[in-house]
């Protein structure tokens, strides 16, 4: 469980976090979406207690983080940002950190094995890959068996094959009832792998909404309608509220209307539809609804290509 | 929430147990040694505290027949011994600011921090782990240097001086003390700047660039001011002889300690107080 109040952050005259509030439930996979830059990385910092809040507060299983006796028991966390001595092998990157909550060998050889990293756990870390690192990442959040993960952008760099594990993963930790908190800026992942949402733009509370509320509320309820006689059809919906766009000769786009009433005014007007299709957004066109008025690097939009993450350092 | 999971066992713990200052130091001795750069360096400073007294002694013992009186006069059995601390010191002091700013530099930080956000153990338990460890290689590796020098030098009569010489034991001793306080003295400042090429550079301007750059001052401020500065107290801990406007090695020993103790609280409280 994480609680947040108000939460805000600063970094010199920049507001990273807008007094956010929410809250993340044991049991489910949250998803944490915003456009890069949105302060997604400084949420869980705050959280983790790596940067103090200019204001409000944040509590993890009813503390602040830093007050709980095992950390690691109750927060398992991978950072965007690597967080590995490049020097260290992964043996003894997880061996070190397991060892200040008093836990063995054993369970750091379980974890190498669980994430897949057996052949290279005694290379140095500065050599693995994104993909490896990621898993070592992984392998680091679950060292103490938290009752909570916190995961940033845990699918970077993870061949399809990684990302289907990393599902898998999440979601079996939420079925045995721990909190699992997950951000990411891909929709289409997220649309696969989480319950619920909490949905930020320039640090701001945009959606806490379940997966299907979220795309019903930025829906626009566009019917699709092809019919041989396309243009009686338009002008038999015209009306208040109601627009109509055509893509190509015979098909027609409809929004403000339902299909059942498109189908009965077509009926009323003897008009023969080929196709009548309601049609829902994804959750990609869901978001981009959604955060469009929040996006802050819109020149980026025009690349086609996400913005790198604004660096906070 | 589409489909049932596949399988991932995540394997259960029995008992996770709380973040102990005595942990925390079994982990940072685990960060320590194994680090490459850790064992490089400590060899290499275990290797100059040794070696360099006994290349001084050796050249020292071959030059002898032809050294001026004055010259002879100017080589002191002790400052031989303890030649290699000067060099040595450099090589601890790298590793002691590269102890904390590695891991600023690769993002460690987070991993340490998030595993004992209360922090403060962390350092203390850097300051202890590398501490002993420098003092465990360096009063040995003094101890060797003081004997290989003097065997070396056993022909001379005039630069034997015996162990238990008034000052000689308090000197031995003292070098590899004051390699332990340089070494929390350059961690301390590694915390503070938290950036490799600054630490060492900062740590360089303290005991390096200042110094020497005293001597530029009228000579009454010098005789001041110098013997108060970090490196001058801290070399009172290994010298035998007193000049005129020294401290004496224990008040220097104290004043030493005083500034190591100061930089340690810096760094203590910044490392509490600063985003990571």
């Amino acid at each position: 469980m994480i609680h947040a109040q108000g939460l805000t952050k600063d970094y010199g005259d920049k507001r990273a976090v807008d007094g956010l509030d929410f809250t993340v439930r044991p049991g489910l996979v949250t998803g944490f979406l915003g456009p890069n830059g949105s302060g997604k990385s400084t949420t869980m910092r705050l959280v983790l207690g790596l940067d103090a809040p200019t204001a409000g507060d944040v509590t993890v299983n009813g503390k602040h983080y830093r007050d709980h006796r095992s950390p690691m028991r109750e927060v398992g966390a991978l950072l965007e940002a690597r967080s590995v001595h490049t020097g260290r092998s992964a043996y003894n990157h997880l061996l070190a950190l397991a060892q200040t909550h008093g836990i063995g060998k054993r369970r750091v050889d379980e974890l190498i094995d669980l994430v897949g990293l057996h052949e290279v756990a005694r290379k140095r870390a500065g050599k693995f890959s994104l993909g490896m690192g990621q898993r070592l990442g992984i392998a680091t959040a679950l060292l103490g068996d938290p009752a909570t993960l916190l995961l940033d952008e845990p699918a970077n760099g993870l061949d399809p094959e990684g990302i289907h594990w990393m599902r898998n993963l999440l979601k079996t930790l939420a079925g045995e009832g721990r909190t699992v908190f997950v951000s990411s800026h891909l929709m289409s992942e997220m649309a696969l792998t989480a319950d619920h949402l909490i949905v930020i733009g320039r640090g701001r509370l945009i959606a806490d909404t379940s997966v299907e509320d979220f795309v019903l509320r930025a829906s626009s309820k566009q019917v699709r309608v092809r019919s041989p006689a396309a243009a009686r059809l338009r002008d038999a919906v015209a009306g208040e509220g109601v627009s109509v766009t055509s893509p190509e000769p015979g098909l027609l786009e409809i929004s403000g209307l339902g299909a059942e009433e498109i189908g009965e005014v077509a009926a009323a007007h003897g008009i023969v539809l080929h196709e009548l299709t309601p049609v829902q957004a994804t959750l990609e066109e869901a978001f981009m609804t959604l955060t469009n008025e929040e996006v802050e690097f819109r020149a980026a939009e025009h690349q086609g290509e996400p913005p790198k993450e604004a660096a906070a350092a | 929430m589409t489909t049932a999971p596949a399988a991932v066992e995540v394997p259960r713990l029995d008992r996770v147990g709380r973040v102990t200052q005595a942990r925390v130091a079994l982990s940072e001795w685990t960060k320590l040694h194994s680090l490459r750069s850790t064992r490089w360096s400590l060899l290499i400073a275990t290797v100059l505290a040794i070696g360099l007294p006994a290349l001084f002694a050796a050249v020292t013992s071959s030059h002898w027949g032809s050294m001026s009186p004055g010259e002879r006069a100017d080589r002191h059995p002790l400052d031989i011994a303890l030649a290699g601390v000067n060099v040595a010191q450099l090589a601890i002091a790298v590793l002691g600011v590269l102890v904390i700013t590695g891991e600023y530099s690769t993002g460690m930080i987070r991993a340490s921090f998030t595993a004992v956000p209360k922090r403060l153990p962390v350092l203390w338990a850097k300051i202890g782990v590398f501490g002993a460890v420098t003092f465990v290689l360096m009063l040995p590796a003094v101890i060797v240097a003081f004997f290989v020098s003097q065997s070396i030098l056993s022909k001379h009569q005039l630069l034997q001086i015996s162990f238990s010489h008034p000052g000689v034991m308090r000197s031995v001793v003292g070098g590899a003390g004051y390699l332990v306080l340089i070494g929390i003295f350059a961690m301390a400042i590694g915390a503070i700047v938290r950036n490799t090429a600054g630490g060492i550079a900062a740590f360089a301007a303290l005991f390096f660039v200042i110094p020497p750059l005293m001597n530029i001052l009228p000579s009454r401020w010098n005789n001041a001011i110098s013997p108060f500065l970090p490196d001058a107290a801290g070399r009172r801990m290994f010298s035998l002889t007193t000049g005129a406007h020294d401290l004496h090695p224990w008040p220097g020993f104290l004043l030493f300690v005083g500034y190591t103790v100061l930089a340690v609280a810096v760094a203590a409280v910044l490392l509490v107080r600063r985003d990571t």
